[in-house]
């Protein structure tokens, strides 16, 4: 390794994180670019992988079927992908502490069957069914919480009883009926199925993320140049926020040409950027990655590690309830079959293969959009080619194990980059 | 012994010389495995306690236990003259005392700011990154940390490196006393002659400094007071200037009981004069209670250098 002179420009002052003499100059937008081409091959691939795979897979389904890409298709697709989405937005936080849990799917169809009996059977108002349903939730996510904590049992036993326990107290609670239909002009369906953004109202909230991004970023920015840190230039920031508000104004454009955006999605988009915050810029979020990373130094550094799994384990359960809920009023019914078959798998792949590692303490929670993104438009690509769910397995099953490769590859460049 | 500590704790940092951390007696147990017996440690304010043993002498676990990691099975602790429970880390950390362990305890995938502040970060709501970052570069440049960038994970730290990020983050807490497990055990000249200067300027801010090390140039160069440990037990407390490095390694080895140097300590008048530990009859009698249970290798060992008026255990002052 060569260490090139510094490049300091004379009487400029230096930043105070810049001063060391090995540091090498990256400014400008070519600095950008160059320190990004260090980062990718140092393994560190952050959600480029995904992004392409989700270009190559969208590119070959509008070649096999131009219907792929219709703004009525892509509707469809933010729709169908938030229930399983939000149950992998849970997995996410498990999968940081390093942690799994197998039983989503269930806990989601207990859920679901929870808030169908409360709502239609015995009659309570819908606020009520829904907040027992969470409760249902939060309780399951206590329970795996008592085992692992004060039992020590690992989380992919707890999860796997819980798989069949819970399945087995959904199949109870629907005994009577087999399955329960929510009525369709209730606001819970309507939610689900009809309610989608006025143009005007998306466009507004597109101009006002953008505005957020860009303020953050400046305010940030500015924070560290008043404390003499080096920051990003207000260029490059300009440069982001033009292609974020360009990427994103486009997009709901053509979602807009069909039914628009969908209230859910962005319900969805909303638990997705609450979860980001809380996962990158609070105390609570750098507890879960710290005990991801190294829960021994975690619990050395004063963090209460059984709290950290406690919350890990609730917010997974409260999530997969709350997809559960979703997906009953997506369907407009809560059956047996809600939460079985591929829903635990298709979340758990999504987190994976949004690039949350399996061994903890790497990830973030858009992970759970791309990874869902990825998922949902195999599966509705193939339905549209007419081809039977065996390709839609085969095929979910390849891109998961293509992205743990990946995942695995990266793992080792990080390793030979020193970056563990 | 009984210098009058503060009784109200407050912020301010107790003048040199007040004692603020002693342990009587203390005993843990793993199982069958007596850990540690009947542990006497004190420590004043403004001093280096090197705390020195052979491997399985219990240091570590010494350490635990004042760091909260471990619950001590008896005996007391007391902090500037109060008795105290360090029941967890946060117990340690409230009372003043940080720690740095051997295997330093990083999180790797963290980077160097995020490990610095871990578990009292910033404005946890909302984390103060910049007031983090500067207060980061702070403190590595007082220890002229070789850290090109605190932005990278620790993963890509070397060992050096990551000690000072250790060190660093144990001062962090403003503590009282500061336990460093084997601080110079990975390093190059440079940074061990570093962490030396900074183990001697946190004596001069009136910290309380507990170093383990098993490296005697280092004990001798910065330590006040040596505490030997051999198997689970106090084996000596020296003074540092007028104890030789081959005494301690004797304390250490348990070669006191060994005739040769038994006659030579007879014969040798220029042997520091040595008396009995400050608490001696308490010490005593609780060899005569706790020692029966022992191996006769042990107790032997133990009651030669406790009965042996000409044992290699000096007190201080």
């Amino acid at each position: 390794m060569t260490t090139a002179p510094p490049k300091v420009p004379q009487g400029a002052p230096v930043a105070s994180d810049r001063l060391d003499e090995r540091l090498q100059a990256r400014e400008g937008l070519s600095g950008w670019v160059q320190s990004w081409i260090d980062r990718f091959r140092g393994g560190d691939l952050g959600l480029l992988p995904v992004i392409v795979g989700i270009v190559v897979i969208w590119t070959t389904f509008q070649i096999l079927n131009p219907i792929f890409l219709s703004s009525a298709n892509l509707v469809n697709l933010t729709l169908e992908s938030v229930a399983t989405g939000v149950i992998a937005l849970g997995i996410v936080f498990v999968l940081l502490l390093g942690e799994i849990d197998l039983s989503v799917g269930s806990v989601s169809g207990l859920s679901a069957a929870t808030v169908a009996t409360l709502f239609v059977v015995k009659g309570f108002p819908a606020p009520v069914a829904i907040a027992a349903s969470i409760g249902v939730g939060v309780v399951v996510g206590l329970i795996y919480t008592l085992m692992f904590n004060r039992f020590g049992v690992p989380s992919f036993v707890i999860s796997l009883a819980g798989l069949l326990a819970f399945l087995g107290v959904q199949l109870w609670l629907l005994g009577e009926q087999g399955s329960i239909n929510l009525p369709f002009d209730s606001g819970l369906v309507r939610f689900a199925q009809i309610s989608f953004m006025p143009d005007a109202v998306s466009y507004v909230l597109v101009l006002v993320a953008v505005a957020a991004v860009f303020a953050s970023g400046f305010y940030n920015a500015k924070a560290r140049r008043d404390k003499g840190l080096s920051a990003p230039s207000t260029n490059g920031l300009l440069i982001k926020s033009g292609a974020l508000l360009v990427g994103l104004g486009v997009a709901t454009w053509y979602l807009n040409r069909d039914r628009g955006v969908g209230w859910m999605f962005v319900f969805f988009l909303v638990l997705i950027v609450i979860s980001n915050y809380m996962l990158t810029r609070t105390k609570w979020g750098r507890s879960i990655f710290a005990v991801g990373g190294n829960a021994e130094a975690a619990r050395r550094s004063g963090i209460n590690v059984n709290r950290v799994y406690a919350w890990g384990f609730v917010v997974c359960s409260v999530l997969a309830s709350v997809g559960g809920i979703l997906a009953a009023a997506r369907l407009g019914s809560a059956t047996p079959a809600t939460g079985t078959g591929d829903v635990n798998l298709n979340a758990i792949a999504a987190a994976v293969i949004g690039g949350t590692s399996l061994f903890g303490g790497r990830g973030s929670a858009w992970a759970a959009l791309v990874g869902i993104i990825v998922i949902t438009s195999i599966t509705s690509g193939l339905t549209l080619l007419n081809l039977s769910s065996g390709y839609r397995f085969m095929v979910t099953g390849a891109v998961l194990l293509l992205a743990v490769a990946l995942d695995s590859v990266a793992r080792r460049s990080r390793a030979s980059h020193g970056k563990g | 012994m009984t210098a009058p500590a503060t009784d109200s704790p407050t912020t301010q940092r107790p003048k040199v010389g007040t004692e603020l951390l002693a342990l009587r007696g203390v005993t843990k147990h793993f199982g069958a495995v007596a850990a540690l017996t009947g542990i006497d440690l004190t420590v004043h304010a403004g001093e280096v306690v090197a705390l020195v043993g052979d491997n399985g002498a219990g240091k570590s676990t010494l350490v635990k236990v004042l760091a909260g990691v471990h619950a001590a099975d008896s005996g007391t602790i007391s902090f500037e003259g109060q008795d105290v429970r360090i029941h967890s880390p946060a117990d340690a950390q409230d009372l003043g005392i940080a720690t740095v362990y051997q295997d330093l305890a990083l999180c790797e995938n963290l980077n160097v700011v995020e490990n610095l502040f871990l578990g009292q970060e910033l404005r946890p709501a909302r984390l103060d990154d910049v007031s983090m970052e500067v207060k980061a570069w702070e403190l590595l440049r007082q220890l002229s940390a070789k850290i090109p960038t605190v932005r990278i994970p620790v993963a890509s730290l070397s060992g050096g490196q990551r000690q000072t990020v250790a060190i660093a983050r144990s001062l962090l807490g403003a503590p009282k006393i500061i336990i460093l497990d084997e601080p110079t055990a990975a390093l190059g000249v440079a940074q061990t002659a570093e962490v030396l200067n900074l183990v001697e300027r946190l004596r001069e801010n009136g910290h309380g400094v507990i170093m383990i090390s098993h490296n005697m140039a280092d004990v001798l160069a910065v330590a006040d007071t040596v505490a030997v440990l051999r198997l689970g037990r106090n084996n000596g407390f020296f003074t540092v200037g007028d104890v030789s490095i081959e005494q301690i390694i004797a304390a250490i080895t348990g070669a006191t009981d060994n005739a040769v140097t038994q006659r030579a300590s007879r014969r040798d008048p220029a042997t520091p004069e040595t008396e009995a530990p400050p608490d001696a009859t308490t010490d005593s009698t609780r060899d005569a209670t706790t020692d029966a249970g022992e191996s006769d290798d042990t107790a032997s060992a133990r009651d030669d250098s406790s009965s042996n008026p000409t044992a290699l255990t000096s007190e201080k002052e």
